[in-house]
């Protein structure tokens, strides 16, 4: 018998179903902080099965729609999703999450794009009631400046940063996305004051981005898949928008807790 | 001197983002950032309007370049985009973008 549970991430509920106890108690401890008895619209429903072979020869994700009908690849799962009727499914091997979380992070983006949000591979936190975003490439540092938060800062995630346009500016919320730290991000928003693309380097300093090479920088890191040149638009659109209202800085820092006095 | 003419490409995105010009290629997701310079130039690829006489208009008038030398950094300027995709270059004027 199928059982479920509701994962609520920016502001979409995801209901998934399955009747592996012991998958569903993995997700549980995953998402624990974003499971909700009460989610704030009706959620979209992906029942998951689990296969025992390789769904095919491909490591690399694919990502198409045709027909209204998304779907999501990879070697170790399949998923499909029609935006019409909010349904989906997930069929992958192994009970682990792992492939689950992938899932989400394409539907996400995918949720997004037409409204000018996005996924940016970055580290972020709010502190005195403002969030802020900490942007690059693996290995760059978003791991290390979450670790070296001071106490009063609250951390949305070290890897996968979720932001929305709302109101005149946007909002940063927390994600389940974790990177090296290996925990969830706080299930909280708060309004974005600014991104940071990291370097490390010998000092600590800022330096602010021109419109053209923030959108250009913010494109290198936005998390997306799809092909399809309607898509591909809309999120060259939102990084251009986001460029354009949201101070974007290249931050170089010693991997030390004083970078924290730059932030605040 | 053979004039040509320069359309943009309808596989692209492009921007302006203060005097700026951000353009990528839907096939590949190539990025260009155009300069104020650049920039002109893009606007100003219709397909119809002969580049020596959007050189002439746009960037002599504008960026007090002499004819000749502006004119051949336009077109190695063009032929480089045309090479990437996002650009349309012919001898004749082009009906639309490809």
């Amino acid at each position: 018998m199928m059982s479920d549970l509701v994962v609520e991430i920016g502001d979409y509920p995801v209901r998934l179903s399955a009747d592996d106890p012991g998958l569903l108690e993995r997700l549980r401890a995953r998402y624990a902080e974003f499971i909700t008895d009460t989610p704030s619209a009706a959620p979209f429903h992906f029942p998951i099965q689990v296969v025992p072979h390789r769904m095919s020869g491909t490591e690399a994700v694919r990502v198409t729609c045709s027909d209204g009908r998304w779907q999501f690849e990879r070697d170790m799962f399949h998923a499909e999703w029609f935006p019409k009727s909010g349904r989906g499914s997930i069929r992958q091997v192994g009970d682990y999450p792992n492939s689950i979380d992938t899932a989400l992070r394409i539907l996400h983006t995918l949720l997004l794009a037409p409204r000018g949000g996005f996924l940016l591979h970055a580290s972020s936190a709010v502190r005195n009631g403002s969030a802020f975003v900490f942007s690059g490439v693996s290995g760059v540092g978003k791991t290390t400046i979450s670790r070296l938060a001071p106490p009063d800062v609250t951390l949305l995630t070290d890897e996968m940063s979720y932001i929305l346009p709302r109101g005149n500016g946007y909002q940063a919320f927390g994600t389940p996305f974790a990177g090296d730290l290996g925990r969830s991000g706080a299930n909280v928003s708060a309004p974005l004051k600014e991104i940071n693309m990291l370097a490390q380097g010998s000092t600590n300093k800022r330096e602010l981005l021109s419109t053209s090479k923030a959108a250009a920088a913010l494109l290198r890191n936005i998390l997306f898949f799809a092909e399809e040149p309607e898509y591909v638009r809309l999120v060259f659109e939102a990084a251009c928008r986001a460029a354009s209202s949201i101070p974007v800085y290249r931050l170089t820092f010693v991997p030390t807790a004083e970078v924290w006095e730059m932030i605040s | 001197m053979n004039d040509i003419y320069i359309a943009r490409s309808s596989a692209v995105a492009a921007r302006a983002l203060e005097e700026e010009m951000v353009v990528m290629s839907m096939r590949d997701s190539t990025l260009f950032t155009l300069n104020e310079a650049g920039a002109e130039i893009w606007r100003a690829a219709d397909g119809r309007t002969p580049l020596s006489k959007i050189v002439r208009e746009r960037i002599c008038a504008k960026f007090e370049t002499e004819p000749d030398a502006a004119y051949a950094d336009a077109e190695t300027f063009c032929r480089q985009l045309t090479e990437c995709g996002v650009l349309l270059l012919s001898e004749q004027p082009i009906e639309s973008g490809g």
